[in-house]
């Protein structure tokens, strides 16, 4: 059967673009997520546009489960693919497709770099804005499918805010057309609702990306604090006062620590409880003027020193600390789980005492490094995982630190998506109802549930709805005779 | 069978949230989410069909239905947390009322929209309607986190969150802005602010229009740090000649350097109004826009600006007329005939141009469609989601008009 299949796809692709040995599959067993693994069924990689179409094509015939994939950078275990799935690999579709220097529109396919489709950009002084911790290796496919953010997504927003138009090609092999090229939706907003879809309504085949000018002056803050109470404050102080950074970042002192004993090292004081660093871009007058008042912002706030990056090369040496913390982890410890989760800003200091606490009932090493400014937290619980009774005190801190955020109102993923990993958080912060509408909207999409199966919903709360993908219908109280 | 469904509809939301609309038909004016599924569900079940009215101060309340459901009751600012510049409220309240309660508390949402100041905020999403602010500040979409929706058949959903930053699950909010209330009624939503700024300043130029034009390229050429560069033709700006209005926002001096720099960068010369001249003129082209029978909104790039309004002069007329000189849009009032709209549609069109249909009587409406025939392959998709959320067909919303 799967023989079958193989062979199928090598009849599209050529035999070298489909792998099915168990050594050649061991590669696409994980994403950057380490404490899930699955081996695919059998792995595809198209290399053209047709080939993909004929792909998806071949498996909507053969009634066969897939998911999409890009570079395996994501953190949810978004792009996993379990023995009953095909996993199609879109790194070969990497070309940009065009770019509108006057417009600032770029088409692109959706296996192009991130980093790529900036350095292309910028012979005419224009750039993608959102920019993922990796960057470097993640792919704008992937970032249309997790709604991917990254530090400067403070000011310039996330991918969704990056994206006008989109072709979508569907799980029956079907194509549609989403908005248009200015961005006006053209219908219903349905680029907004395909973006952040986690693989599971269908595969970008080209993507349309508004790019923003490069800003004609930056100026990046190092500002360090003797507590991470203190640091939050200053966080707090800045976004109350109207002005906002480009980016706004934090680093505790467990994290600096590890980036500077590391290759990475940026030059942060490694006696600092916390560290933020506020990068303020736009033109110079207000560069100028915002810097000033951020800076005494942050003197207000308790910050023992602030620094500011006079040159390009010392400016790209703090982000480097910042951008390569999650590498620089790997001396803590050999495996890191990245978490992801968004609380109001107002409340990140009693969190991030909160998850301290729960660091320490679970004697676990957690090191916090995010996007302060949106309330986006990244705790990063570093372990060995062949030490399976901490893998399991891992799973329950994780728990633990998700439902301390949601019970602060927030959110259990703010640019990681919810994956494999966080299908069982899902519950807790919506209702059967609302659930149950998002099965039913990926039906939509993919009526048989072959894209990307198991992931974001868990299965029991799509089995409420008809197998035609309409709603039970509610019945209201009968009202009593007059 | 309409006092069947007055009986019906006192006995299950009250006395005091029924009334009656123009002609005598019954209007629900629910004053909670639950009491609107209460309504849908009942209506689901029974085959009425429901006109969403909002405030009645945008789309005419012209759409046929057995009941009319007001949101004028679910007028509630819920909760307005300046520190994490985010507030929740209830879907029916009037824009300008929510603008001076957060005013109060130094922050502020950062959407324009034209139509009455009393214009509710559920009405500013159903139709995605963003005024000049958009060009800083993003279209209707960037300012929704989240809320309550009660789709066709009752049932509450809940979608996005809270905070500024979240991607857990599908963004069914995306759908409801700019849905025109097709795919249910948007009770209560999570909105995102922004602090009020230490200063703003607004700054007009007037001239002919390419001149007008071809400046605010320049400008945008120089990154000129604005939040709205919006083109009026003279109708709209109530002036003799054709306006380009810059805003522009932040601390006193970016605001004092952009301003220098948009006198030295351009070749227009611009005249800086008094902060109550601002105000005055912001609200009377936001109103302007309602003097005319039809709103269209056509997705058009700066650079394409000029052409479509000559093609606008040619098929209906110049009009109330505004457009995003920095980052396109072109927004359209006026009188106009179901065929010379259709005809500008398929133009349109054929140049990669979506025309939606703002607001029009019913008969346009029903005609056209808001969106009129989409690109390859959202047909069906559109078509699946709508029956998804209104299987009924309880809500009569005329996204596609009917076939030529």
């Amino acid at each position: 059967m799967t023989a079958a299949l193989a062979e199928r796809l090598a009849d599209i692709v050529g035999p070298r673009w489909v792998r099915h040995r168990a050594a050649e599959l061991r590669t696409f067993e994980a994403d950057g997520l380490p404490t899930h693994a699955a081996r695919p069924r059998l792995v595809v990689l198209p290399g053209s546009r047709g080939e993909l179409i004929a792909v998806i094509r071949a498996l909507h015939q053969a009634g066969a489960p897939w998911v999409a994939r890009g570079a395996g950078t994501g953190l949810s275990g978004g792009a996993l693919a379990e023995s009953d799935s095909v996993l199609v690999v879109l790194t070969r579709l990497s070309r940009i497709l065009s770019i509108d220097p006057l417009r600032h529109r770029a088409v692109v396919e959706p296996g192009v770099v991130n980093a790529r489709l900036s350095e292309a950009a910028l012979q005419f002084g224009l750039h993608y804005a959102p920019d993922p911790s990796s960057q470097s290796a993640c792919t704008l496919g992937g970032n249309v499918a997790e709604n991917a953010g990254g530090p400067h997504c403070l000011k310039y927003g996330v991918t969704t805010n990056h994206i006008v138009a989109l072709e979508v090609l569907l799980p029956d092999g079907s194509l549609a057309r989403l908005g248009s090229p200015q961005g006006e939706p053209w219908g219903p907003d349905l680029v907004g609702l395909f973006v952040g879809s986690e693989g599971m309504f269908g595969i970008a085949l080209e993507i349309s990306a508004r790019l923003e000018p490069l800003p004609p002056a930056i100026r990046t803050l190092l500002a360090d604090f003797p507590t991470v109470r203190a640091a939050s404050e200053a966080v707090s102080a800045i976004i109350a006062s109207g002005i906002v950074p480009a980016a706004l970042e934090m680093m505790d002192q467990a994290c600096i620590r590890a980036v500077e004993a590391s290759i990475f090292a940026a030059g942060y004081p490694t006696d600092a409880g916390a560290i933020l660093l506020v990068e303020l871009d736009g033109q110079a007058a207000a560069v100028a003027a915002e810097s000033a008042d951020v800076e005494e912002l942050l003197q207000r706030s308790g910050a023992r020193s602030v620094r500011a990056a006079s040159t390009p090369a010392e400016r790209a040496r703090l982000w480097q600390g910042r951008k390569k913390a999650f590498g620089a982890a790997g001396r803590i410890a050999p495996d890191l789980v990245v978490q992801d989760a968004v609380v109001p800003r107002s409340t990140l200091p009693d969190i991030l005492d909160r998850i301290a606490a729960i660091g320490r009932d679970y004697d676990l090493i957690i090191s916090n490094v995010f996007h302060a400014g949106d309330g986006n937290l990244h705790p990063n619980i570093s372990y060995d995982s062949r030490n399976p009774a901490l893998a399991e005190r891992v799973k329950q801190a994780s728990r633990e630190i998700m439902a301390v955020c949601v019970e602060a109102g927030g959110s259990i993923t703010g640019e990681h998506g919810v994956g494999a990993d966080k299908l069982d958080y899902m519950p807790l912060i919506f209702d059967a109802e609302s659930l149950s509408a998002m099965c039913a909207v990926r039906r939509v999409f993919d009526p048989e549930q072959r894209a990307n199966p198991r992931k974001v919903v868990p299965v029991h709360y799509c089995k409420e709805w008809g197998p035609d993908g309409l709603p039970h219908r509610r019945t209201a109280a009968p009202p009593h005779s007059p | 069978m309409t006092s069947a469904i007055f009986m019906r509809l006192r006995h299950a939301l009250g006395d005091a949230a029924v009334g009656s609309d123009r002609e005598g038909r019954p209007r629900a004016i629910p004053d909670s989410t639950d009491a609107v599924a209460q309504l849908c569900g009942l209506a689901h079940e029974q085959g009425w069909r429901v006109r969403l009215e909002g405030r009645a101060t945008w789309m005419p309340a012209d759409a046929p239905a057995d009941v009319a459901l007001s949101t004028r009751a679910l007028a509630r600012v819920v909760e307005v947390a300046p520190a994490d510049l985010v507030a929740t409220c209830q879907a029916g309240v009037p824009l300008a009322e929510l603008q001076r309660t957060l005013a109060e508390r130094r922050v502020w949402l950062a959407i324009d929209p034209p139509g009455h100041p009393e214009r509710s905020l559920g009405s500013v999403i159903a139709t995605g309607t963003a005024g000049a602010l958009r060009h800083g500040f993003g279209p209707v979409r960037d300012h929704i986190l989240g809320g309550t929706i009660v789709t066709g058949d009752g049932r509450v959903i809940k979608a996005g969150g809270n905070v500024v930053k979240n991607v857990a699950g599908y963004d069914l909010t995306k759908l409801q802005v700019g849905g025109f209330g097709a795919f249910g009624v948007v009770t209560q939503v999570h909105l995102r602010l922004r602090a009020v700024p230490e200063r703003r300043a607004t700054l007009l130029a007037r001239g002919e229009r390419d001149a007008l034009t071809r400046q605010a390229r320049t400008l945008m050429e120089q990154q000129l740090s604005a939040v709205a560069l919006e083109l009026f033709s003279p109708a709209l700006a109530a002036e003799a000649e054709w306006v380009l209005a810059l805003e522009l926002s932040g601390t006193a001096a970016g605001v004092e350097a952009e301003a220098t720099r948009a006198a030295e960068r351009s070749e227009l010369s611009w005249s800086r109004l008094a902060p109550e001249h601002a105000a005055t003129f912001w609200r009377t082209t936001s109103r302007g826009a309602r003097a005319g029978a039809v709103t269209l909104r056509l997705g058009v790039f700066p650079d394409g600006l000029d052409e479509m309004i000559d093609l606008l002069a040619e098929r209906l007329e110049v009009g109330l007329l505004s457009a995003g000189a920095g980052r396109g849009l072109l927004r359209w009032s006026g009188e106009a005939p179901v065929a010379a709209i259709r005809d500008l549609r398929r133009i349109a069109a054929e140049r990669e141009i979506p025309l939606t249909l703002e607001r029009a009587p019913w008969e346009i409406r029903q005609a056209l469609g808001h969106f009129g025939a989409y690109r390859e392959g959202v047909g069906v998709l559109v078509s699946k989601l709508r029956s998804t959320f209104d299987p009924n067909a309880t809500f009569p919303v005329a996204l596609e008009g009917e076939h030529d």
